[in-house]
């Protein structure tokens, strides 16, 4: 059929089964957004901030397994977008990001909202298109959506300009993708999958190392299996987190520079990591030259060039983790359990040694306290989204996560302000579980304008600012490494954040002792419209254990030992 | 990460499409490789061009070169040569004032010859490995060289 290219975008995304598009509209990309009035199939959020429309479409996708979407116009509508597109393409989210560009004629002359925008999206990108003729768009979006959700998932950016979306052409989506020069090997060789499960049968203090891979492709409950089956004990990263359920005997922690003091000892005692779609990040290994220093690695991954990149790998196995895991299952009888029972005890030895735990021992909530207790009411019924700094670190620690997909955090890029957002996104994909954010009172200032977003469709995202009145992370590396000139971190200025809820038409919360935080989060879920609950909590308070920067993951400063009461 | 920092040559076939190039230069600068020469231009009969980059590193930092270009999505193929044979081409402008027949002489031995004679200047064009290239331009110094222009290597897998 001949449609315009604006039309082809509105069919391409329900062929592919999109039921959410998070946007912003503007001039380039007005034709596109002139068709999505026109049609119902999908529903269309408006957010406030483009890069706003990014993060939801991120956390929708993190929720829902599926391909994120997000539409944006050119020039600052598209630079806003960045800090998503950069976010997705550290923590592989798949995605297809689609953005208005002035009009071919105009490309090039500095016109009005122009920016070069494929060529900044480039390094932030698993793939993008320039369109250049509307009879190539049929193609480019099937292809960026199989680009985006196969092999090591992505953002896939396709910059479309005003005139493309305006041309007519042939629209047929019933093609056959001819991506020669792209082909994901996702089943893993079974001969050196088979050489695997004999080193893991001769090793005697064997350790899974899980990471976001995992997720991503959707094993942890293979992954689960094959803990079980084979009785080793894991250890998970930040993006893992949910993979086993938190009360998992075979499980250790987290790992990493705000890892366990088991996760952390374990993984330098280990004489074999087998590492499940990790990547072995600076935060998670410390000083690499001492990471796992005895042991031989197991390195699954679908990216092979995340294999030997920083640690050599003894087995390098390119595959999906599903996939391979499934195999590795076939072979579980080579592995005896029995074997790792003293390995068992001795990380189970670790973790009596040095516990993840705090001292309730100030007058004001400890905001671990909090995570914890949101945990003891929710549970299992509410997901967890974060933004980033000291919040993340204590809601890794001390939420009761039970199932994947159930945390939602940046992880590779770190940025603040992605945690409101992706919650609404969160929302839209499982509108019957709680939404939750943790987040602080630096970061819920980078993208509150969501209230508005939240309010009007209705997404009532549960925001618990963990309140320090300090840029927190910030401020302990400054009292720890920096002589504690805590130089711009202090944020005693700070807006009435019930006010600023109620201003936008939400519900606002100011908490200071545990009974207030308990009617709080209830009256929160049974109003059921988006919500800040601003927590004073203990100002002071360090995410503890820690790997300072740089050093060896059995090096931690350690929580100080207090007697019970 | 520049332990051990050796020469080496890898070829990328593409697909022959806008901003290709592009995608392979901004690897190399933003994860801090080394590009020495560059060379691209399209396989004859196809819809695939060749590059053959020139570059150096640790044998950690090449692999993961090779890997990283393998993963951009319009490259079809990545070689790292080990056995190759390998040319490049200089064009050099002498005053013709100078001695021009020392200086044909010189280019006979490096797989060169006089290309062009003008009024002024004569222009020279030797071909050869990028090593006995450089052994040329060396050779050729004291012909007072106005202008030299190398094109960067290409090679093939012997």
């Amino acid at each position: 059929m001949q449609i315009s290219g604006a039309q082809m975008v509105i069919e391409a995304l329900i062929a592919e089964g999109v039921d959410t598009v998070f946007g912003y509209p503007g001039g380039a990309i007005m034709n596109v957004y002139d068709e999505i009035y026109k049609q119902d199939k999908f529903q269309h959020i408006l957010t406030r901030h483009e890069q706003a429309a990014v993060h939801a479409a991120e956390g929708y996708s993190k929720a829902s397994g599926k391909v994120g979407v997000s539409m944006i116009t050119s020039g600052p509508g598209f630079t806003n977008a960045v800090t998503g597109l950069a976010d997705a393409y550290m923590d592989s989210i798949p995605m297809v990001v689609i953005s208005g560009q002035v009009p071919m004629s105009l490309i090039g002359t500095d016109a009005f909202q122009e920016i070069d925008a494929v060529g900044i999206s480039r390094s932030c990108t698993k793939h993008n298109y320039l369109v250049t003729d509307a009879n190539d768009l049929p193609r480019i979006l099937k292809e960026a959506f199989y680009i985006a959700r196969t092999g090591r998932p992505g953002p896939v950016h396709v910059d479309i300009p005003k005139d493309v979306t305006a041309q007519i052409a042939e629209f047929n989506y019933d093609i056959e993708l001819d991506l020669e020069t792209y082909k994901p090997h996702v089943k893993g060789n079974p001969r050196q999958i088979k050489k695997a499960m004999e080193a893991i049968a001769n090793a005697k203090r064997p350790l899974f190392y899980l990471g976001g891979g995992v997720i991503n492709s959707n094993a942890a409950y293979e992954v689960r299996e094959l803990v079980h089956n084979t009785g080793i004990p894991a250890v998970e990263t930040l993006m893992a987190l949910g993979t086993l359920s938190h009360d998992d005997k075979l499980r250790v922690g987290m790992l990493g520079m705000h890892g366990s003091y088991a996760a952390n000892m374990a993984m330098s005692e280990t004489d074999i990591v087998i590492a499940l779609g990790a990547r072995f990040d600076d935060r998670v290994t410390g000083k690499l030259s001492e990471f796992a220093k005895n042991a031989a690695v197991i390195h699954v991954d679908i990216d092979p060039a995340s294999i030997s990149k920083l640690v050599n790998a003894n087995y390098p196995i390119v595959g999906d983790v599903k996939n391979v895991v499934e195999e590795m299952l076939k072979l579980v009888s080579m592995v005896d359990s029995q074997n790792y029972e003293p390995w068992r005890e001795t990380i189970e030895n670790f973790d009596e040694l040095h516990p993840l735990t705090f001292h309730e021992d100030t007058e004001n909530i400890k905001p671990q306290w909090v995570i914890k207790r949101v945990g003891e009411i929710l549970g299992d019924d509410a997901n967890i989204s974060t933004d980033v700094g000291q919040h993340q670190m204590w809601a890794a620690q001390f939420y009761p996560f039970t199932r994947p997909r159930q945390w939602i955090t940046s992880g590779g890029l770190g940025t603040m302000g992605f945690g409101f957002p992706a919650a609404m996104g969160v929302k839209a994909a499982v509108p019957e579980e709680t939404s939750i954010n943790f987040t602080g009172d630096g970061s819920i200032l980078m993208n509150c304008q969501e209230l508005m977003t939240a309010v009007e469709k209705k997404l009532p995202v549960i925001n618990i600012i963990l309140n320090n009145n300090f840029l927190g992370m910030v401020r302990q590396w400054q009292t720890l490494f920096y002589d504690k000139r805590h130089s711009e971190t202090d944020l005693s200025v700070q807006p009435d954040f019930v006010k600023l809820a109620e201003a936008f038409g939400g519900i606002g919360y100011r908490v200071s002792t545990k009974e207030e935080f308990d009617t709080a989060l209830k009256d929160a879920v049974e109003k059921n419209i988006v919500a800040f609950i601003d927590v004073k909590v203990e100002r002071f308070e360090n995410v503890m254990p820690m790997v300072p920067s740089g050093g060896s993951l059995f090096n931690m400063m350690l929580l100080e030992k207090k007697e019970s009461k | 990460m520049n332990d051990n920092n050796e020469r080496r040559v890898v070829s990328v076939i593409v697909v022959n499409e806008a901003s290709v190039l592009s995608r392979i230069t901004d690897l190399f600068s933003g994860r801090g490789y080394n590009i020495t020469s560059l060379t691209v231009a399209p396989i004859p009969d196809s819809k695939y061009s060749r590059l053959t980059i020139v570059t150096s590193g640790s044998v950690r930092v090449i692999e993961q070169i090779t890997k990283q270009l393998h993963k951009l999505i319009p490259v079809l193929r990545v070689y790292e040569h080990a056995d190759l044979v390998e040319k490049e081409m200089a064009l050099v402008k002498f005053p013709i004032t100078e001695n021009i027949s020392d200086i044909s002489a010189i280019c006979d031995a490096y797989n060169g010859k006089i290309v062009n004679v003008g009024n002024d200047v004569v222009i020279t064009m030797v071909a050869d490995e990028p090593k006995r290239v450089d052994h040329y331009l060396e050779a050729i110094k004291k012909y007072n060289p106005k202008e030299i222009v190398r094109s960067g290597a290409v090679a093939l897998e012997r």
